[in-house]
């Protein structure tokens, strides 16, 4: 597992978010720091050894699937549940004792959670109002906020009266407008219709590079993952599986369960047949191919070829060769998906820019892929590096 | 010429709630509609009345302060009576709603319960606390605290307390219907910027449940003010109800035109105070309340 400090660097623009984060305490201080948390339910522990060091004015992604403790990470951050281990730092102080309300944390619910009968600018100005900010100030950052998520003038509306996107708007500006220490997003773009989900994304996005905010976003969503964070957290079953940028969580999943819950990897299981020179390794279907392997291999050995479906090409290219019959084809109209029967009951999954023909069910068809384009796991699932 | 039968034909729908509004006119409209009748007919002596038309009635309501003191202060218990269950009663449905308990459902069934108990049973039962006889009687003076016993029973306030207790379920379940609908995120929301508890209750709670808090005032008000057994049993003559009124009328005096006619009275004034209260509230409430 690659270390888990935060070291992407992204050029960011100074601003009034990271500014108040930086006042508080050492400006090289992680804006969000977990060390070793264990969080339970009861009996039930659904976060376990959790590590994690968020770095000021990034994005970073929990991502997993559903129940695997993303929203119980997000809700002791905010202090709505308790740690049973470990510590929480918030810009370089422990906050296991500072009530909810006296943690400086901006929330995003994938309900919206705007309060019913409020209207607009109530609930915006809520944060502010028990901050003791004057009312003329409140009205002039409201108003503000307002137009950061291209919403100004519905002061006087009820949410009722707002459509999901825009109601997820007044969310966002409501949890922003008092410059909150981190921005905590709870998977807030799933309760919208697939044009919008795509139209919040890019705009949360960009209200986060503007206001320099660091932003945690919770998603069992991969594309979503990919397209917004700085980096990747790759949870399951209330444990880590990789961190790292989207690029090296795409490219070198850690873990199986990684390269499986990222874009589906093709996962072909053999054993290792030449440990040196080139490696090769003979699939469970019969075909061997040749792999890169970043150590020596012991002959014999089981590993596990992942191969992204992106990866395979069909017709001549590619050093290595897979030959076998199409299963099912899916046109798409830049590219086309193939089911492809290797033998000996395994499938592998080809998703190829259309050049020339596009086959059909039945049909022998043969891909390919370069030894460079594959990571090998071994016994256990974990990444050989 | 005969068009086809569809599933959302409206000659279907028709049939469909045909029996429910045969049911409501022959056993609602029709009795209120004979007795709006009676209000205009003749009473001669006890127990015999002409059809004879006249507005003699209405006349002596109108005209009598002994009718209109009465009305007043059936509508002062009923208001009080309707304040202290939302007072008292809030509190134990906030506390079924906020309880981590696991079997909620247990605190439920608790307030059902009583219902399985005939009501009168349920009143007379106050008697054997607070009359002079009563545990609490007894008690005091074993304890020689007290040397007569104290005048607990017969009085205004042992009929609100009579009607608190077969009220106080309605109101505690009208208050925690609409405590449930409340998205608890909005108070994880409201706490994460900046609100204590007590603001949180305050500011979302508080407001989001007074929807059902005014549905229970209402089916409180309306129940007490109508209310005829609690104060027969618990009351004294000074502390009868409107509907103890209507009785004496009808079953005392055998008139049966004035009992009609005061009848119709409660059935409007009542009928108005719903009217005008739902408007604002929306009756959907107190039908979730009532569904428990
Ligand atoms: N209040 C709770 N009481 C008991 N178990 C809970 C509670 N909240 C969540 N859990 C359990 O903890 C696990 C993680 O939940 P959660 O953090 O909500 O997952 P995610 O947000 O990743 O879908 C799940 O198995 C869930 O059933
Ligand atoms: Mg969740």
């Amino acid at each position: 597992m690659p270390d888990s400090q935060d070291t992407i660097s992204s050029p960011r623009p100074a601003s009034a978010g990271a500014t108040i984060a930086g006042a508080a305490a050492g400006t090289d201080s992680p804006a969000v720091e977990f060390r070793d948390i264990d969080i339970a339910y009861g009996k039930f522990v659904a976060v376990r050894d959790f590590s994690l060091s968020i770095r000021k004015g990034s994005f970073v992604t929990l991502l997993g699937p559903s129940g695997c403790g993303k929203t119980t990470i997000l809700r002791s951050i905010a202090g709505l549940v308790d740690i049973s281990g470990g510590q929480i730092m918030i810009d370089g102080r422990r906050v296991d004792d500072v009530p909810i309300y006296k943690r400086n944390i901006g929330l995003v619910f994938q309900s919206y959670a705007l309060f019913p009968h409020k209207n607009v600018f109530d609930n915006v100005a809520f944060g502010l109002k028990y901050r003791n900010v004057p009312k003329p100030e409140i009205v002039r950052r409201v108003g503000k906020a307002l137009e950061m998520v291209r919403l100004p003038g519905t002061e006087k509306k009820l949410p009722s009266q707002l459509s999901g996107g825009q109601q997820q708007r007044i969310a966002l500006a409501r949890a922003i407008v008092f410059e909150p220490q981190v921005l905590l997003l709870d998977e807030p773009l799933s309760a919208l219709d697939a044009n919008m989900r795509e139209e919040m994304r890019v705009e949360i996005k960009k209200i986060q590079k503007e206001t320099g905010i660091t932003a945690i976003f919770v998603t069992h969503d991969q594309e979503e993952a990919l397209s917004m964070s700085d980096r990747i957290v790759v949870m399951n079953a209330g444990r880590v599986e990789q961190i790292g940028t989207p690029q090296e969580v795409y490219e070198t999943p850690a873990t199986a369960f990684v390269a499986d819950f990222l874009g589906k990897a093709n996962m072909l299981a053999g054993t290792v047949s030449r440990s040196s020179g080139p490696t090769a390794v003979t699939l469970a279907a019969g075909q061997t191919v040749n792999v890169v392997a970043p150590k020596p291999l012991a002959q014999g050995g089981k590993v596990t070829v992942v191969v992204r479906p992106q990866k395979l090409s069909v017709g001549a290219a590619g050093a290595n060769r897979l030959s076998g019959r199409v299963v099912s084809a899916s046109y798409l109209g830049g590219s086309a998906i193939y089911e492809i029967d290797i033998g000996g009951g395994m499938t592998i999954r080809a998703n190829t820019p259309i050049s020339g023909r596009v086959f059909r069910e039945g049909e022998a068809i043969e891909v390919g892929f370069d030894p460079e384009g594959c990571v090998l796991l071994d016994e256990g699932g974990q990444r050989i590096s | 010429m005969k068009r086809r039968w569809t599933l959302y034909d409206p000659r279907l729908a028709w049939m469909l709630v045909a029996p429910v509004l045969l049911l409501l006119i022959f056993f609602l409209v029709l009795p209120i509609a004979v007795m709006a009748a009676y209000t205009f007919f003749t009473f001669v002596t006890a127990g015999v009345e002409t059809s004879a038309l006249t507005t003699a009635n209405w006349h002596e309501f109108f005209t009598d302060s002994y009718y209109s003191g009465f009305l007043l202060k059936t509508l002062r218990v009923g208001a009080i009576t309707a304040l202290l269950c939302g007072v008292l009663g809030y509190f134990p449905a906030y506390f079924i709603w906020a309880t981590t308990f696991r079997h909620k459902w247990l605190l439920l069934l608790l307030l059902i319960v009583p219902f399985w108990i005939s009501f009168t049973i349920r009143t007379f039962s106050w008697i054997n606390i607070l009359g002079e006889q009563g545990v609490i009687n007894v008690a005091l003076i074993k304890l020689g605290i007290i040397n007569d016993p104290l005048p607990m029973l017969y009085n205004e306030g042992a009929v609100i307390l009579g009607m608190l207790h077969f009220l106080m379920p309605y109101m505690i379940l009208n208050v925690y219907v609409s405590l449930e609908g409340i998205d608890r995120t909005l108070i994880s929301a409201a706490r994460s910027m900046g609100c204590t508890s007590a603001q949180a209750f305050r500011e979302v709670t508080l407001p989001l449940s007074l929807p059902g808090l005014a549905a229970g005032l209402l089916l409180c008000f309306v129940l007490a003010a109508g209310s005829y057994v609690t104060p027969q049993l618990l009351g004294s003559g000074r502390d009868a109800l409107f509907g103890n009124l209507i009785y004496d009328t009808i079953m005392g005096e055998l008139n049966w035109p004035m009992g009609a006619t005061l009848s119709i009275v409660l059935f409007v004034v009542l009928g108005f105070f719903a009217a005008v209260y739902t408007r604002y509230m929306g009756m959907s409430q107190i039908v979730k309340g009532l569904g428990g």
